[in-house]
């Protein structure tokens, strides 16, 4: 089941009946996309929704869910890790691509309701996406005509580019921002009295030089694969099913993920060429999930228990000046060795830091203001997050530097434990390499349950 | 007209439900075939269109005209908004009379006769209908076959339009008299803009007539028409650079001379002769018969296309900074090929309904917008007037309502 990749030779009728939902109960149940406004998506075919859902929990591989079950559900993640087929739940307790094991690509977007976008404009879009990302996650087209199956004399519903590719570990996840609550006085939505009280824009950080059209958005798609093009196959169609309700406000494509996971997973390396998220929060720490990510029902609001908040941050890096330090600079900077990415206290990479350690020209081995211990928990109240970024480069800027960097994601319970953290690099010696252009904060909304939608709550 | 056309509207009989429309043409039919409730006479010669009465019931009407004038003419019923033909009759001979048999339905509307089948028309003025609603019957094919005849109508109308405004335009700029041929340009391209598409479809014929300069180097071609005369018209600074950013405006180009504005000219006027030519002929009735009600619809998603690659960059009347005019009048255009397959459409059950509920609030919002900007009629500010977040708004608009309407052949053929 793991493998089962696209149809390479799409057939009529090919969908949840005959192809993935096998497994689940076959029929017509209630359907993701059947709201009020429903009849105004893509003409997608709703039909056996259920069944893929179904299918998806009955056998697919189950990555990196919270809960109970995760231990034994890790294990069969990193047994599966190596197939490009693998396929995660778009179901679940929590959204996926949160603790999913990293994948190598990301594409990610910002999205703003259209002017006269209703509430059930609003809706219809959440369920029209939950569908076709159900879809999409199993290495299906986002329609069952699909790319090639539909009418000859209409546009395909599906784009077709990730035809014949399997799953690639696509994750689609889900956001909403701020400004979905109500901006300048008006509920657009009706759901002012549902916002988070922790949900508002973020603060200013020194550093920050935000393009405030790069920035923010009411809703936010992040989709992860290891595929590049199943990644931009996603946003593209979930980009066009919205066209009318929700408009494109920025998007950002990253490669080589700058964080891991799941313990299996080496710690990758970021521009600066050091190893990058050696201290994240892993997947199978429990109790660190809860502590630092998940909402719990106590937090409130009820439609967000289960749920985290997302803060993503374009982070431009100047490589040219980086790279012309000094390499002990460039280590003193950071606060580990490049080589293993060690702490500069000693040991192995998985060594804590101890800050109190002298170094051998007096003074701390660990630079006070070293990116490792500014940013450290024990300095920071214990407060953690859990990092999911990945790298980017957007060709080049007109003075013929690499318009590169880090394209920061990271999920907490709280946008507050950002907050918290940004400030405390304010001082940082990495700062001086480092320019945030691009800024936003959602909720990000528990999983969907199987026939369900993503936010469903929200609106009930 | 052609022989099989004429057929073809003498044996109409049925009626045809045309777009939100509020007629339905019955077809051009020998006055003895109809009993029609109301009988009108209409009176044309060359320079007036007498229409009996200026109002009506609803229900099936019937226009007797007849040409006192010394033209073969036509006889024009446009909806409200002056543009779109709801029934039309025409060659109609000196001497001659022949009838316009409708089923009106209440709503305001226009006459108007075209002695010499080109121009404007003349007598235009108001028609009113009152009364209740009248359901429409028929079958589909014959409806579908009324809807062609109907857009053939309006390219031909567009056209004939053309042909003038363009000798026109081209005399003033032959002689020199570029204020006026300046002031010209964007009105005549509208009528243009409106159909392009079916001069797209006639090989060298469009790239002879609406080529940019850039494409016109890029594929060897010798330039000519409205692009190269705008050149000539709006003359650029020295140091300006081509729509491709690159190329100075200067570069191989300059100023034709009073022979070369000639011979622009005359080519122009030519080439829009060839296009009056084509679509008053029976391979013109013919390509749109074999395309049926398909090709309308196409033609509305096309044009919308037009804008959203052409017109929305700014790119197309690189010069004259009118390419608000153009885009105006391709979405005019689109619409109306959209009305005349919106009942089709509509029939297809909810999809349908939903399909052209969105159709129409798309038109609606651009329209909206684009009047934010001026009027085909009292004209739009310069396209370099536009700040980013205003491309924006417009590109925004286009995609919400090309979207739907790219489904529209497909829900149509459904």
């Amino acid at each position: 089941m793991t493998d089962e990749p696209r149809a390479e030779t799409p057939v009529p009728g090919r969908g949840p009946e005959s192809g993935v939902g096998t497994a689940a109960a076959a029929g017509d149940g209630p359907a993701v996309g059947d709201g009020p406004a429903a009849a105004r998506g893509l003409g997608l075919s709703r039909r056996g929704l259920l069944g893929l859902i179904g299918a998806g929990t009955a056998g697919l591989v189950v990555g990196a869910v919270g809960g109970t079950a995760a231990g034994g559900s890790i294990a069969a993640a990193n047994a599966a890790a190596a197939g490009a087929g693998t396929v995660h739940p778009f179901t679940g307790a929590h959204q996926g691509g949160i603790t999913t094991p990293v994948q190598d690509h990301l594409h990610f977007a910002a999205f703003d309701m259209e002017d006269r976008a209703t509430r059930d404009d609003l809706v219809s879009l959440l369920q029209d996406w939950s569908y076709a990302a159900s879809r999409m996650t199993q290495g299906l087209d986002v329609s069952a005509s699909g790319a090639v199956d539909g009418s000859p004399v209409a546009p395909p519903d599906d784009s077709g580019e990730a035809l014949g590719l399997p799953a690639s570990a696509l994750t689609i996840t889900f956001g909403l921002g701020p400004d979905l609550f109500g901006k300048d006085g008006a509920d657009r939505f009706g759901i002012a009295d549902r916002r988070p009280a922790v949900l508002t824009a973020l603060p200013r950080f020194r550093g920050d030089d935000l393009d405030p059209l790069a920035s923010g958005g009411e809703l936010c798609v992040q989709a992860c694969a290891d595929d590049p093009q199943v990644a931009v196959h996603a946003v593209r169609n979930l980009t066009r099913i919205a066209f009318g309700r929700a408009r494109l406000r920025w998007s950002q494509l990253g490669f080589g993920r700058t964080s891991k996971t799941t313990s299996a997973q080496s710690t990758p390396r970021n521009l600066f060429g050091f190893k990058d998220g050696t201290a994240n929060i892993l997947a199978d720490d429990e109790a660190a999930l809860d502590e630092h990510v998940w909402v719990a029902p106590s937090d409130g609001p009820a439609w967000m228990a289960g749920g985290s908040y997302l803060v993503a941050r374009r982070i431009r890096q100047t490589i040219e000046t980086w790279d012309r330090l000094q390499l002990q600079e460039q280590e003193r900077t950071i606060g580990r060795d490049k080589r293993e990415g060690a702490p500069l206290s000693g040991g192995g990479e998985f060594t804590e830091p101890d800050f109190a350690a002298a170094g051998t020209k007096g003074g701390p081995a660990i630079d006070a203001r070293s990116h490792v211990r500014l940013a450290h928990p024990d300095l920071n109240d214990g407060v953690r997050i859990l990092r999911r970024g990945y790298n980017f480069v957007d060709g080049n800027d007109e003075l013929g530097r690499l318009n590169a960097g880090l394209f920061f994601l990271s999920y907490q319970r709280s946008p507050e434990q950002f907050v918290t953290l940004q400030r405390a690099l304010s001082q940082d010696l990495l700062g001086e390499y480092l320019r945030h252009v691009g800024s936003g904060v959602w909720a990000v909304p528990p999983g969907a349950s199987p026939g369900s939608f993503v936010a469903a709550p929200l609106f009930a | 007209m052609t022989a099989s056309r004429t057929t073809l509207l003498r044996t109409a009989a049925a009626v045809a439900s045309v777009g939100a429309a509020a007629l339905v043409l019955a077809g051009c039919v020998a006055k003895a075939d109809v009993a029609a409730s109301d009988a009108l006479t209409v009176t044309s010669d060359d320079s007036s269109c007498d229409v009996s009465t200026a109002s009506a019931t609803s229900g099936t009407l019937a226009f007797d005209v007849t040409n006192q004038g010394s033209e073969v003419t036509e006889f024009y019923l446009l909806a409200d908004d002056g543009l779109r033909i709801v029934g039309e009759v025409e060659n109609i001979a000196p001497g001659a009379s022949r009838t316009l048999t409708v089923v009106a339905q209440p709503g305001d509307y226009f006459t108007l006769c075209k002695p010499g089948m080109v121009g404007d028309g003349v007598g235009r003025a108001s028609f009113s209908v009152s009364g209740d609603r009248v359901e429409a019957s028929g079958d589909d094919a014959e409806q579908k076959q009324q809807a062609i005849d109907l857009y053939a109508a309006f390219v031909k109308d567009q056209v004939e339009q053309l042909l003038p405004a363009v000798q026109q335009f081209a005399a003033d700029y032959a002689a020199g008299d570029d204020a006026a041929a300046q002031a010209a340009f964007p009105r005549v391209r509208a009528y243009y803009e409106r159909i392009e598409p079916i001069a797209e479809s006639l090989g060298d014929l469009d790239p002879r007539i609406d080529y940019r300069e850039v494409d016109a180097v890029a594929e060897g071609l010798d330039w000519t028409g409205f692009h190269r005369i705008e050149k000539d018209l709006w003359v650029p600074a020295q140091d300006a650079l081509n729509a491709d950013d690159e190329t100075p405006a200067w570069q191989d180009w300059a100023p034709s001379t009073p022979a070369q504005r000639q011979a622009l000219a005359d080519g122009l006027v030519a080439d829009v002769q060839e296009l009056n030519d084509y679509v008053h002929s029976a391979d013109f009735q013919t390509a749109l018969d074999e395309q049926g009600i398909a090709g309308i619809s196409n033609g509305a998603i096309s044009l919308l296309d037009e804008v959203a690659t052409g017109k929305i960059s700014g790119e197309e009347d690189w010069w004259s900074g009118t390419d608000l005019w153009d885009f105006a009048a391709n979405v005019e255009g689109s619409k109306m090929a959209f009305s005349l397959v919106r009942d089709f459409a509509e029939s297809k059950g909810a999809d349908g309904e939903a399909l052209v509920s969105q159709i129409d609030d798309g038109y609606a919002a651009l329209e909206a917008q684009l009047a934010t900007y001026g009027s085909l009629q009292d004209g739009f500010i310069s396209y370099g007037q536009l700040t980013d977040a205003d491309r924006r708004q417009l590109t925004d608009l286009i995609n919400q309502l090309a979207e739907p309407l790219s489904r529209l052949t497909g829900t149509v053929l459904s």
